[in-house]
């Protein structure tokens, strides 16, 4: 049986990131951010992987990690979505340290688990669990790796980037110093995870697993990824619906504060009932995750509910807020823009709902 | 000292060794382990309990299951189990809780429930059945409805208006009520499956005596929240497998007819499994969440998401078997001991679950609930809160 509740320790977690965010990730601060040159604050992203050491939480202490499991990365996730802190966890964390935590490349793992270095996988973002294998970039004779991947998440600040790539005999996973790629920040949909294209061409790369075990690391990171989203979601709705209750009851027309008017007051219920279920499956997938057990069906259950409700929670987020919900001013499009991003990442609803029929049998 | 699962287990073991449960009369069997503190074992000691924590109550019962021992058929008894018993035991008397709570735990007495009332639904609190006191008795003149079980009935929970000069809220009496009192009448209230699952209950001037109520004169509203309460908690604590639900039924119906499929019927299953399952991972972390004895308010979204999920598959369910949703398998005018949503057909399921968004409080109230409690939002105007029931606009 699953847990589905915090530990004291992940209460303890949730408490410290919580806390740092507040000062040092406000919705001001956030706005005033991401239309300068440094969409991404680093100094919070050091902050977060010195003081609370979110770089190598769920690396083994071996690699140089915390030794921590899915379910504290996934608190992690929950506060970061609730502020939409513009840090490249899921990037570096979630996707790249997972693929290389899985093939025991030490070194690099050392790096990225101390936050010295921040780390992307080169895939689309877009990539559900289950896809082929990718093949846009080729290795030559010689190792060198040429071709180009698009919407990669967070390679925009990546020192590492980890490469799928078409080697002579399979499935071939790299590492490659990002300063030897060309990486272009795409003008992003989500303004506080940006994408990015990368090129290589004759780029020199470090082999760190070949054939079917290259497969199983990418496979695992993207089920890892696409779990840990869904507590990201969760906490994106939970800001959307806490923040709304909040400005409904201060916000007054025809003599009354708007959170008494009971269409309104259902609407935000109904949001209410939403975060309850999808809590329940982000809880769920995490410890799947962290016990190994019921991966896949419990990660493609969290991603196929937790995506929309994302979606829903922070657009009746603008429609609730009114005029100012509309507003560039006010936070809101920033959850918006996150969650419907999200919803594409790492799978639509629809191929986890594709994925999870042939999982459970219920055949076409 | 807290009594821990080894105690607990250690006790039923050796209950069992002194009482052969294939040895012994099943009614014997239950008054036994009522008398041994095993029944609920939250109650207090001589009263079928011994103060033990409620999360532990699952340790007992599986030690019994095991041992293949009789048990007191719960969903037989769930309203005196899940709402008459906890009231007793918070207002009783010394003397009610002794008469009531032993044959209630066992099954010999079987209760059901007055308080709905044609006038008084979501708003229960404007229930008009009229309690008028006689000497050392009341006179009880009204009519109830929605009443499951009473033609099974000896006993029920009956709240009642004793002043209405005062507002709504403040004039109610609660009663232990004698079913088989002369002027109690119960008929069947037919519904739109056919058969009749509730009953109404017309009382027509029946005596109750004063030993018979429960709480003091005027306070029968918070003695009735203290049953709604726990009705809440009876519902929202049953952990089910994958698939364990209505969603099972359909899923296995999909499977094995295969020429019942159809692309966009597989989109909305698939959606609906999805549903159903994240609903049961949340009713699974809110039993959770109780046992660690931090119990949340969740219960209310819970009802409302189950009730949507229940019409939505029961509707899916119909459309699926096309040419067999035509036909239904019996209209008759039946009266089932228990609900059995599992047992009929899917129009029966269908027209059944139109009712689970109304009963135990509609999915509206939930939300104003959800809203205001959880929420923190103004509640709604309460334009009778000041004004004599009497005057009440009706």
């Amino acid at each position: 049986m699953s847990d589905l509740l915090y530990s004291d320790v992940e209460e303890d977690l949730r408490a410290s990131v919580r806390d740092l965010l507040k000062d040092k990730a406000s919705a001001e601060a956030l706005l005033a951010r991401v239309e300068t040159a440094e969409p991404y604050d680093l100094k919070l992203w050091r902050t977060l992987a010195d003081e609370v050491g979110v770089a190598g939480l769920a690396v083994p202490e071996e690699l140089g990690g915390h030794g921590a499991s899915a379910r504290e990365v996934a608190v992690v996730a929950e506060e970061l979505g609730r502020s939409v802190a513009p840090v490249p966890f899921l990037g570096s964390v979630v996707l790249a340290t997972t693929a290389l935590v899985h093939v025991g490349a030490r070194e690099f793992v050392g790096r990225l688990a101390t936050g010295q270095a921040i780390g992307a996988l080169a895939v689309p973002l877009s990539t559900a669990p289950g896809a082929g294998f990718p093949s846009s970039v080729t290795v030559s004779a010689e190792g060198t790796l040429t071709g180009r991947v698009g919407t990669v998440a967070d390679a925009s600040v990546a020192d590492l980037l980890v490469v799928p790539a078409a080697g002579p005999d399979g499935p071939a996973l790299y590492v490659v110093e990002a300063s030897a790629a060309a990486v272009s920040e795409l003008v992003s949909f989500d303004l506080t995870r940006r994408v990015a294209d990368v090129r290589f061409s004759d780029t020199p790369a470090t082999l760190v697993a070949a054939g079917p075990e290259a497969a199983a690391a990418l496979e695992q990171a993207l089920l890892f990824g696409a779990g840990i989203l869904a507590s990201e979601q969760t906490g994106v709705a939970e800001w959307a619906l806490t923040e709304t209750v909040r400005y409904l009851k201060g916000r007054y027309q025809f003599g009354r504060p708007v959170g008494g008017f009971q269409s309104l007051k259902h609407r935000l219920a109904n949001l209410y009932t939403d975060l309850v279920l999808a809590r329940a499956a982000a809880r769920n997938a995490a410890d799947a995750l962290a016990t190994g057990t019921d991966v896949p069906i419990a990660v493609a259950v969290a991603q196929a509910r937790n995506a929309p409700i994302a979606v829903h929670a922070t657009e009746e987020a603008i429609q609730l807020h009114g005029g100012i919900g509309m507003t560039w001013e006010h936070p809101a499009h920033l959850y918006l823009k996150r969650a419907k991003a999200d919803e594409i990442a790492l799978g639509t609803p629809g191929r986890h709902r594709a994925r999870l029929a042939e999982l459970v049998d219920l055949p076409a | 000292m807290t009594v821990t699962a080894e105690d607990l287990t250690r006790q039923a073991t050796e209950f069992l060794a002194s009482h052969d449960p294939h040895d012994t009369a099943p009614l014997d069997f239950l008054r036994a382990r009522f008398d041994a503190g095993l029944a609920w074992i939250h109650f207090p000691a001589g009263l079928g309990g011994q103060n033990a924590p409620r999360a532990l109550q699952s340790v007992v019962d599986e030690v019994f299951t095991e041992a293949g021992a009789p048990d007191n058929n719960p969903r037989r008894i769930g309203i005196g189990l899940g709402m008459a018993a906890p009231t007793i035991l918070a207002f009783g008397t010394p003397e009610q809780r002794e008469r009531f709570l032993r044959p209630l735990w066992t099954g010999e007495e079987v209760w059901c429930q007055l308080f709905s009332e044609p006038g008084a639904g979501s708003d229960l609190a404007a229930l008009g059945t009229r309690a008028v006191r006689d000497g050392d008795d009341w006179i009880v003149t009204g009519q109830k409805v929605w009443t499951s079980g009473a033609h099974e009935s000896q006993w029920a929970i009956l709240v009642t208006r004793t002043d209405p000069d005062v507002p709504k809220h403040q004039g109610m009496t609660y009663f232990l009520c004698d079913m088989t009192a002369p002027g109690v009448e119960v008929r069947p209230l037919r519904q739109i499956t056919g058969e009749a699952e509730f009953n109404e209950v017309f009382l027509t001037e029946v005596r109750i005596p004063d030993t018979q109520r429960l709480g003091a004169v005027g306070e029968g509203w918070k003695v009735a929240q203290t049953t709604l309460m726990n009705e809440r908690v009876a519902i929202g604590g049953h952990v089910q497998p994958r698939e364990g639900g209505l969603i099972g039924i359909v899923a296995k119906t999909w499977r094995e007819r295969p020429e019942l499929r159809t692309p966009e019927l597989r989109d909305r299953l698939v959606q609906h499994w999805v549903e159903a399952e994240t609903l049961r991972l949340a009713g699974t972390r809110l039993r959770q969440q109780l046992t660690a004895g931090a119990p949340g308010p969740e219960g209310s979204a819970m009802k409302v998401a189950f009730s949507e999920l229940n019409q939505a598959l029961t509707g899916l369910e119909v459309e699926l078997l096309g040419e067999e949703g035509l036909a239904y398998d019996d209209w008759s005018f039946r009266r089932p001991a228990i609900v059995d949503f599992t047992g009929r057909e899917a129009g029966y399921r269908y027209l059944r679950a139109k009712g689970n968004s109304i009963e135990g409080g509609t999915s509206e109230v939930l939300r104003n609930i959800i809203a205001e409690r959880v929420l923190g939002l103004p509640s709604e105007p309460r334009v009778d809160k000041d004004v004599a029931w009497k005057d009440l606009p009706r």
